[in-house]
């Protein structure tokens, strides 16, 4: 029978396995919503605005590994929904979001609400794809979700012109696609495996720096594996945290600009580093010119291109993460060698006097003044590390990367490429439909959450018992830092003023609001949001000390070594 | 160091546009760039030349084997290769004297006169980008009426080949 191209797209994200669509209707995706509407297979969620359907597809991937699904209309639905595409592939997020576009024969005529949708995204897509024949609609979405999901992840756009919902063909969905220019490598090369644990075993100082790659190939147990193996320390990047359990001894706290004294100063010391599913971000490695002066590398990343991109390595291994641990396992069992105990030991003592300086220490003396790291504490304790938490950018989630203990992967979920403002809300809205069950917090502030405040509105829709947690300064905390330190506090536009009542505002959406201005009151104020609101979204305003700043801190230009303390 | 990036990619609407706004996002020079439908018509093949350190080289072959509409690529200029160019030259020749000027310069240079009018002669050649900058300094500049280049193509030598 011949169906209709909208009728085949919904068949497509059923046959696909898709639970859920974020998206916002339009003129040009009306043939989808009316197949959507007659069928209840998938499940569409109306968000408020297409940069929250972006983000929320994000957190759905984030929290469950499955890949993210959007659907906005053409136009300005489109441009709306290029923040949360860049921000997916800059985490490289599987992610698949559909655009609709005018009809074909208005295509390069200035329609209305028609945009270049496949130009403005390319460069911020890992592939895009303007459909113009429905018969090859169906091809072309199986294509999108395989490229997507394999290799280095990242999410695909399909423009889909109205008129190709609109005309009819045969369906049949691939069961598999072949693409003769794209095969991406799994396996890791076995010569250069037994090289690294050739090196790892001779190492006296090694150290491990590990990124979003082992969450997103989920690889945390083969690392935690490896890593207790040899008795090695680790760090991992922002985009890492969860992938190696936190409250572990052997764990270091996060490397780079705010990441802990003893993982910089490990890092820069080390002998031999190995580096698993991260990129040498610039805000990891620093001053690249001081960036591990002493180190031998490997290198493990699906991507060759991030591969002696930033740092030149010794030993490259271009694979999926797991499996190269797996290989490595295997290797290091096969090799039966140890690396030296005498030198190890050596280097945890040196290790244990760097982390004695204890770099995340705060004043916990002043009883006037809620300090923002205190709430991410309680936050912590009340939830027993157990939440899925959300942040967005800022001084609030450097303290939520810091100071909540991740122990397992897909739990912490930020921007950590892009940086956008405005993920945090919508991220948990996803985040908590992949896991209804999850307590999902969304750490904030009151300059982010400003930014997609609009989504307290699909919370009430969807009855989502969110906690936002706003960390509340009246600043844009890390703009106001940096004014500090490096602008001789000239606080420009960096105050917050004229704020609402976030109590009255989540009150007004049918939500909980609470506000909390002392610090006696932080614990007992999550306590009520997590047992008494358990069912409710919550909005905990929390109004904390304005001069906080985040530390430890590199300054720019600056080596590993060279942090500033509190 | 002067590369030449041989790629092969599908014949698709906007391949063109990815390899070229890749260059431009990360700062790469593209110092000439040709395309056209291969023997087999789903592929296209593009010839790049680009400047840069062996580092950046290796980021640009990498990044462009990232492309998902690149199939495959070499770097020519890696081992033996051929490289040539074609050019067109519009140039006044109004007089008999310059008419036989021009004449004999293009029969040096290997050329041939295409299109000629009492006022004109349109010439094609052929060669490296030096020989053609050479054959440009012989004529007078200021008889030089047009030029259109077609950029490098190139191929390697003996059996290597780049193919499916």
């Amino acid at each position: 029978m011949e169906l209709t191209g909208a009728e085949i797209f919904v068949r497509c994200l059923a046959d696909e396995g898709v639970e859920y669509v974020f998206g916002y209707p339009g003129g040009a995706v009306l043939h989808i919503y009316d197949a959507i509407y007659k069928q209840d297979k998938v499940e569409h969620i109306l968000v408020r605005h297409e940069q929250a359907a972006t983000h929320a597809a994000d957190g759905y991937a984030r929290s469950s590994g499955k890949p993210g699904v959007c659907l906005v209309t053409s136009g300005p639905g489109a441009t709306n929904a290029v923040t949360g595409i860049a921000t997916a592939y800059m985490d490289s997020i599987p992610m698949v979001v559909f655009t609709g576009q005018v009809p074909t024969s208005l295509i390069g005529n200035d329609a209305f609400q028609e945009v270049d949708s496949v130009g403005i995204t390319r460069p911020c897509v890992k592939h895009n794809f303007l459909v113009k024949d429905v018969k090859d609609l169906a091809e072309t979405i199986k294509k999108a979700f395989y490229i997507a999901t394999t290799g280095r992840p990242g999410p695909v756009v399909v423009d889909i012109p109205k008129d190709v919902t609109a005309n009819k063909c045969e369906y049949s969905y691939p069961k598999r696609v072949k693409m003769r220019s794209y095969n991406p490598v799994v396996k890791g090369n076995q010569r250069q495996i037994q090289k690294a644990v050739e090196l790892m075993l001779e190492a006296k100082r090694p150290m491990v720096y590990t990124g979003g790659g082992v969450i997103l190939d989920r690889g945390a147990k083969q690392l935690t594996d490896l890593v207790k193996k040899l008795n090695f320390p680790i760090t991992n990047t922002l985009m890492g945290l969860g992938g190696y359990p936190a409250t572990d001894r052997q764990f270091l706290g996060m490397l780079g600009m705010h990441g802990t004294y003893e993982a910089n100063m490990a890092m820069h010391n080390c002998d031999v580093l190995i580096a698993i599913g991260a990129r040498f971000d610039d805000r990891v490695t620093g001053n690249i010119e001081k960036f591990c002066p002493t180190a031998r590398i490997i290198h493990v990343d699906i991507d060759p291109a991030s591969i002696s991109k930033n740092v030149k390595v010794d030993v490259p291994i271009v694979g999926g993460v797991s499996s190269v641990l797996k290989d490595m396992l295997e290797a290091l069992a096969t090799n039966g060698g140890k690396p030296d105990q005498t030198a190890l030991a050596e280097w945890w003592k040196q290790i244990e006097e760097w982390r004695s300086v204890d770099c995340l220490k705060y004043d916990r003396s002043n009883n006037n003044v809620i300090k923002p790291q205190y709430v991410v504490e309680q936050l912590y304790e009340v939830t027993k590390g157990n939440a899925i938490v959300t942040s967005d950018v800022g001084q609030h989630q450097m303290f939520a990367a810091q100071f909540y203990k991740f122990d397992k992967p897909y739990r912490w979920i930020n921007s950590g490429g892009l940086g956008t403002m405005g993920f945090g809300l919508p991220a948990a809205m996803g985040a908590q439909f992949a896991n209804p069950k999850d307590t999902v917090a969304c750490v904030t502030g009151e300059g982010s959450i400003q930014m997609c405040i609009q989504e307290l509105s699909t919370c009430l829709q969807y009855g989502l018992p969110i906690k936002i947690v706003a960390l509340n300064n009246r600043y844009l905390g890390m703009v106001r830092q940096w004014q500090e330190f490096f602008y001789q506090g000239r606080y420009s536009m960096s105050y917050m003023d004229a704020l609402p009542d976030f109590v009255k505002l989540a009150e007004s959406y049918g939500h909980v609001g609470i506000r909390v201005e002392k610090p006696e009151d932080v614990r007992g104020a999550l306590e009520d949001a997590m047992i008494k609101y358990k069912d409710r979204c919550v909005f905990l305003d929390f109004v904390t000390d304005q001069t906080e700043n985040v530390y430890p801190m590199i300054p720019a230009g600056a080596g590993l070594n060279e942090m500033i303390l509190v | 160091m002067r590369h030449i990036i041989s790629i092969l990619m599908e014949n698709e609407a906007g391949a063109l546009s990815r390899v070229a706004g890749l260059f431009s996002a990360r700062g790469y020079n593209i110092e000439s760039l040709t395309v056209a439908p291969t023997e087999d018509p789903s592929l296209s093949r593009m010839t790049l030349v680009t400047r840069g350190s062996d580092e950046i080289i290796e980021q640009i072959t990498k990044q462009l084997n990232k492309l998902i509409d690149v199939v495959k690529l070499i770097d020519l200029t890696e081992g033996p290769h051929i490289e040539r160019e074609m050019m067109l030259v519009k140039v006044k020749a109004a007089t008999p004297e310059l008419r036989d000027e021009i004449m004999r310069l293009t029969g040096i240079f290997r050329g041939h006169v295409v299109d000629v009018t009492p006022t004109t002669f349109t010439i094609e050649m052929t060669g490296e980008g030096d020989k053609l900058d050479a054959f440009l300094r012989a004529l007078t500049v200021s008889d030089i009426l047009e030029t259109v280049r077609s950029g490098v193509s190139g191929i390697a030598r003996g059996e290597k080949r780049l193919s499916l």
